[in-house]
């Protein structure tokens, strides 16, 4: 899971202040691992470098945690392609799915695209393994099977997520 | 909800959980329960379930309305019959003796264009003469009552000879309700003083304690038959309508039994269902027997016309009918039911596809046939309970075994059929599969048809001796008008009326009157068949016998004897007795001698004509004999007339009532039972086409019911480019096999029924060839009308909205 | 538009069944020999633009065309035709007529064709064999288990040797074991004849069996292959 990309996604709904980041991550992902202040100021200094993100303002005392970060241009154009890029298809990828498609939502990105291109991306591993499965042993075929209920899983799930983040958007939205 | 025994709230909080509920107790309570419920489904379903429940009543209610009615008829017999009795009276063995309280009375009914108008006169003794029902008092001199419905007759502007025959009397007064036997009977009573004891009799009283003759045989195979045949299909059609919709309902109870109601619950409450509709239809079937009885004054059959408040059903039958039509649709529906576990997804039908047993279908139409071959074989009257018995079981059982054969046959023709075109093979697949619910349907126009076509064939051979006798005496056009003679002028005066009457080519006639032999101490003439004396011009008397010559004075001795084989007495100087005793005369009146001239010569009377026999002994000119020593002469006159002149009888008619307005005519001109005939034909016509068309209707929406079943597999053939066409003629298959099926059979049935009740009634078997296609062609049309009224819903069924998923 | 070679191809198919649009702006195509999915979430419109390809539903705008037809120019019954011909079909269940028995219900089509009743009964017992259900020829649709039943249907789809076979969710009421040998089957003998397989289903694991999938949402398609 990419948290640069995840605190960009954050940033993109409007400046904040690191321990807002970090507040605002645990809150939406961070359920299992809470973020180390520590790695939200690694990160931040890493994208600042890389002109993702720009300094906003900073306020009396400064210190990493009273700095204010905002996106930049080329930061948006990150995320953007983050979230377009399908994930390699592999078990237990919720967390990395999960992150995206709320992201998504939050940046008012359509959480359907993502899911489109995503599943195009299970179904071209999923259609190679139903060829082998045609093709192989009976091993094989179990295998195969074994991966293809997984991926299947995979994209079921995204699909209820995406389905029922849709109507909570349009709920929040509207 | 209600279902689950919903607990009381105050128990939902208790810590402990609760005891599952013991099993429901089997109660009057519980019944009612699952009675109500089932009702509120009926009653609450939706426009569905309204379609439903309204067929199920529409269904109940024709059949209830034709039970009431069929439960009037001993009532509206009785009524039509007191009201006879009440205003009649046929005179007495031994007249009264004139006093202030009697009247002369005398019948004049007569014919007004095929139309018979009764007519009476009177003529009171004194000042307090009785009057019939429906009038206060009896008319005055020159006056008359008549009915509502002569009053109308007479006022018609082209009735002009009607008026013209009674225009002796002055309308008065209309006779009431009372004193007629129906709304439409045209009658009049007329005060008319040129009555005399010898044109009319004597009475003291209106009102005859007379019986009505009990049906003739064939009258009352007639009834059975009618009252079996309109029956048996209205309880088919019963049996059929409660099963409307009821695959549907199934479907329900499945639900329900999802939910936790038992199997008993279930029955309940597909019974309370039913009960619902069958109340409903109940209270329709009395509303429609209302104002279908408020038809009855323009309905006549059989002569037969009566009031409304006639058509009253007797209170047992009513009880019965109130009480077994609601208890019936219920009870087939639980016989449906039996075979039918409606599980909680869906409906198990757990009697494997019954391999349909011949021997008991055969059995009925076998004992049916066995219970009525006896009585064809040795005719007789049917006057015992027994005998009844035996009729009505017997045709019972033979129209039934039709309704139990059907299904038999169909199955197994069915079941044979192979190959084919697909639209062919999808019907006679179908049929192979389930026939129950066509067949069914199709039961009751069999009975309906059998019972048609046997009742049809009673009609037509007890009608065709009348037709026959008619249509021989009926060729040549005649009349024949007699009554009582006062002289031979007034014979006179009538013959030449009679010529001078438009439409008349000949006319003659003769006074008459018995003569016998003078008793003597060794004879007793009691018993003595008197001779007839004729008495006419010579002109009158060529005209019916060949005479060698005659003038005014002459006297023949004719040789009528011969044909009667008893010799009279009346020979040529002969004394005989003018005042002969009759059969009923007591004591034996005093004779009266005349001495037959010895000069009177021998005559040989014409052959006979037309159907009518001359009996003539003894010939006279007027002046051989001075008529008024005759004893209560009488004349008779025979009328030619020309087919062509417009009204010629209805002229005749007026002169003979000008004349004599008692006289009485006999002519073949209009046989009576033709029209009687005509009437019933209609309505068994009418009655058959109402019953087909009824199960026509029941057929449509088992067929429509079928395929809104089946509506996904019919958007899938149309997926598949399945013509319309295709499906529509195997629509029209499915239903033309069990209607063809029934068809055949109930004409073979209805024709062996009716051979056998033609031959119980001694009549020769005739078969109505035009009325048997007319039936089968109604059969045809319905199986056109079904198909076609099924093939919108089919056509909408084959929609592509059929293919998604629900 | 079209795209060269295609043997079927839609080209803004819009649908409104009442005031919801079923379809809104649909493209589509498939060549002769592809297995191509159609997927989207329940209610995005896939039946309905399985119904407008195979003419069972006139569109209420757009064109769809089949070789050298205009399928929305034809009559009703030219496009009966056509389906009866051309076009093969396979339904989540409820499809084999329940009088019938498996070998009439596979023959059905080819008699509906004009073929003989021993032809195509003869025909129909081979296409039986090959998707391995022989012993159900005399039995009715009733007395047969589900994945018997779907194979029965797959034969009648396949027995008019169609040009394009459209199934709807075919496996949508089957276990998984007998789900994959059915699709097996259907693509299988698809790939033999060179038919082209329009495959509606929600699954993923179903879509894996064909060439490409295309994703129906709100009425408007988006075909996966042309992104990458």
């Amino acid at each position: 899971m990419s948290i640069g990309h995840t605190l960009l996604g954050l940033l993109e709904s409007g400046p904040r202040h690191g321990y807002d980041l970090k507040r605002a991550f645990d809150e939406h992902f961070g359920q299992d691992r809470p973020l180390h202040y520590g790695q939200v100021y690694s990160t931040m200094s890493r994208l600042l470098k890389n002109g993702l993100v720009e300094v906003d303002g900073v306020e009396a005392g400064a210190g990493p945690e009273r700095k204010r970060y905002a996106i930049t241009d080329a930061g948006i154009t990150d995320v953007a392609q983050w979230l377009a890029r399908p994930e390699k298809p592999e078990p237990y990828l919720q967390s990395t799915l999960y992150t995206k498609v709320v992201l998504a939502l939050m940046t008012d990105r359509d959480a359907a695209e993502l899911l489109d291109t995503q599943r195009a991306e299970h179904l071209r591993l999923m259609r190679g393994l139903t060829e082998r499965k045609r093709t192989g042993d009976l091993a094989d075929q179990l295998i195969c099977d074994h991966a293809l209920f997984h991926l299947e899983a995979d994209l079921r799930w995204l699909e209820l997520t995406a389905a029922r983040l849709d109507k909570l958007a349009e709920a929040v939205g509207g | 909800m209600t279902l689950l025994r919903s607990r009381p709230h105050g128990e939902r909080d208790t810590t402990v959980p609760a005891p599952p509920p013991a099993p429901p107790r089997t109660g009057p309570a519980r019944w009612a329960r699952d009675l109500a419920m089932g009702m509120r489904f009926a009653a609450g379903g939706g426009r569905e379930g309204w379609i439903r429940t309204a067929l199920t009543a529409a269904g109940v209610a024709l059949g209830v309305a034709v039970l009431l009615f069929c439960a009037s008829a001993p009532t509206l017999m009785n009524a039509w019959h007191g009201r006879e009795k009440a205003r009649e009276n046929l005179g007495q063995a031994h007249p009264p003796p004139r006093s202030d309280r009697t009247v002369l009375y005398a019948h004049t009914d007569t014919v007004f264009r095929g139309t018979a108008i009764r007519g009476r006169l009177v003529r009171p003794d004194g000042a307090h003469p009785p009057a019939p029902p429906g009038m206060r008092h009896l008319p005055g001199p020159g006056e008359m009552v008549v009915s509502p419905a002569l009053k109308d007759l007479l006022a018609a502007p082209d009735n002009a000879l009607l008026r013209a025959r009674l225009s002796s009397y002055r309308i008065v007064g209309v006779i009431g309700d009372e004193g007629l036997k129906g709304p439409r009977e045209l009658t009049y009573l007329a005060h008319s003083d040129a009555l005399s004891e010898l044109t009319g009799y004597r009475i003291d009283r209106f009102g005859k304690s007379w019986d009505p003759r009990p049906l003739t045989t064939p009258g009352l195979v007639l009834v059975i038959m009618t009252c079996v045949a309109l029956m048996t299909p209205v309880m088919v059609f019963i049996g059929t309508s409660v099963r409307f919709g009821n695959e549907r309902r199934e479907r329900r109870l499945a639900a329900l039994r999802l939910v936790g109601a038992d199997v008993r619950t279930t029955r309940r409450i597909a019974s309370g269902e039913v009960l619902f509709g069958s109340l409903l239809g109940l209270l329709g079937g009395g509303a429609l027997f209302l104002a279908g009885r408020l038809l009855a004054p323009s309905i006549t059959l059989w002569d037969i016309n009566v009031y409304p408040s006639d058509v009253t059903p007797g209170p047992l039958a009513a009880l019965l009918i109130t009480v077994l039509v609601p208890t019936a649709a219920v009870l087939v529906t639980l016989v449906a039911q039996r075979g039918v576990t409606v599980e909680p997804l869906g409906i198990v039908r757990n009697r494997p596809p019954v391999r349909r047993r011949l021997w008991w279908r055969v059995a009925l139409p076998v004992a049916g046939t066995a219970l009525l071959v006896p009585m064809a074989i040795r005719p007789g009257p049917i006057d015992d309970p027994l005998a009844t018995g035996c009729l009505a079981g017997g045709s019972t059982l033979l129209l039934f075994g039709v309704t139990a054969l059907l299904p038999w046959l169909v199955d197994r023709v069915v079941g044979r059929l192979r190959g084919g075109p697909v639209t062919w093979q999808l019907a006679v697949r179908r049929l192979q599969l389930s026939s129950g619910p066509a067949t069914r349907a199709v039961s009751g126009i069999t009975v309906a048809l059998a019972g048609a076509v046997a009742i049809h064939m009673l009609m037509t051979g007890s009608q065709a001796g009348y037709a026959a006798a008619y249509a021989e005496s009926g060729r040549v056009p005649q009349i024949s008008l007699w009554g009582n003679g006062a002289s031979w002028q007034q014979t006179e005066r009538l013959l030449s009326a009679l010529r001078a009457t438009p439409g008349v080519t000949t006319a003659r006639g003769l006074l008459d009157a018995n003569a016998g032999r003078m008793p003597t101490p060794d004879h007793d003439t009691d018993r003595d068949l008197p001779g007839i004396i004729g008495v006419g011009t010579c002109a009158e008397l060529r005209k019916v016998a060949h005479l060698p010559s005659c003038r005014d004075g002459d006297a023949f001795v004719t040789d009528g004897h011969r044909d009667s084989g008893t010799e009279r007495g009346l020979t040529p100087g002969a004394t005989i007795n003018l005042n002969p005793p009759d059969a009923s005369d007591e004591p034996v009146p005093a004779p009266r001698p005349w001495t037959v001239p010895p000069s009177a010569r021998a005559a040989q009377l014409a052959p006979l004509q037309d159907g009518h026999r001359l009996y003539y002994d003894l010939l006279l000119t007027p002046s051989v004999l001075d008529t008024n020593r005759l004893t209560r002469p009488s004349v008779e006159a025979l009328v030619r007339f020309d087919r062509d002149t417009p009204d010629a009888v209805e002229h005749i008619r007026n002169t003979a009532a000008r004349i004599d307005p008692t006289m009485m005519e006999g002519s073949s001109i209009d046989n009576p039972h033709d029209r009687q005939y005509d009437g019933i034909r209609t309505t068994i016509f009418i009655g058959a086409v109402v019953t087909l068309l009824l199960i026509g209707a029941g057929l449509i929406i088992s067929t429509v019911e079928q395929l809104y079943e089946r509506r996904r597999l019919l958007s899938t053939l149309d997926a598949y480019g399945t013509r319309r066409a295709t499906l529509g003629w195997s629509v029209l298959w499915q239903t033309a096999l069990p209607v063809a099926l029934g068809l055949a059979l109930a004409l073979s049935c209805g024709l062996a029924l009716g051979s056998l009740l033609l031959t119980i009634i001694g009549s020769d078997v005739i078969v109505d060839w035009p009325v048997v296609a007319g039936m089968t062609a109604i059969g045809g049309g319905v199986i056109l009308f079904v198909t076609a009224l099924s093939l919108p819903p089919l056509w909408r069924m084959m929609r592509p909205e059929g293919l998604r998923t629900e | 538009m079209t795209p060269e070679g295609s043997l079927l191809a839609a080209e803004g198919l819009r649908k409104a069944y009442g005031p919801t649009p079923a379809l809104d702006g649909a493209d589509f195509s498939i060549h002769p020999g592809e297995v191509v999915a159609v997927m989207g979430p329940s209610g995005s419109g896939k039946s309905t633009l399985l119904h407008c390809l195979a003419g069972i539903i006139r569109p209420d705008s757009g064109t769809v065309r089949y070789g050298t037809h205009a399928l929305t120019e034809l009559t009703d019954a030219q496009r009966s035709a056509l389906r009866r011909t051309d076009f093969g079909f396979v339904f989540q269940f409820g499809q084999l007529v329940p009088e019938l028995t498996c070998l009439e219900n596979v023959a059905l089509p080819l008699r509906l064709n004009g073929t003989k009743r021993k032809d195509a009964e003869r025909q129909a017992r081979d296409w039986l064999a090959q998707l391995e259900v022989d012993g159900v020829d005399g039995q009715r649709p009733g007395e047969i288990s589900g994945g018997q039943g779907q194979r029965v249907a797959v034969a009648r789809a396949l027995a008019t040797r169609p040009r394009v076979i459209f199934a709807d969710e075919p496996t949508g009421a089957l276990d998984s074991l007998n789900g994959e040998r059915v699709l097996t089957l259907l693509t299988n003998a698809a790939r033999d004849t060179n038919a082209a397989v329009v495959l509606v289903t929600h699954e993923a694991r179903v879509a894996a069996y064909s060439d490409r999938e295309i994703v129906v949402r709100d009425g408007r398609v988006k075909d996966m292959a042309g992104r990458i």
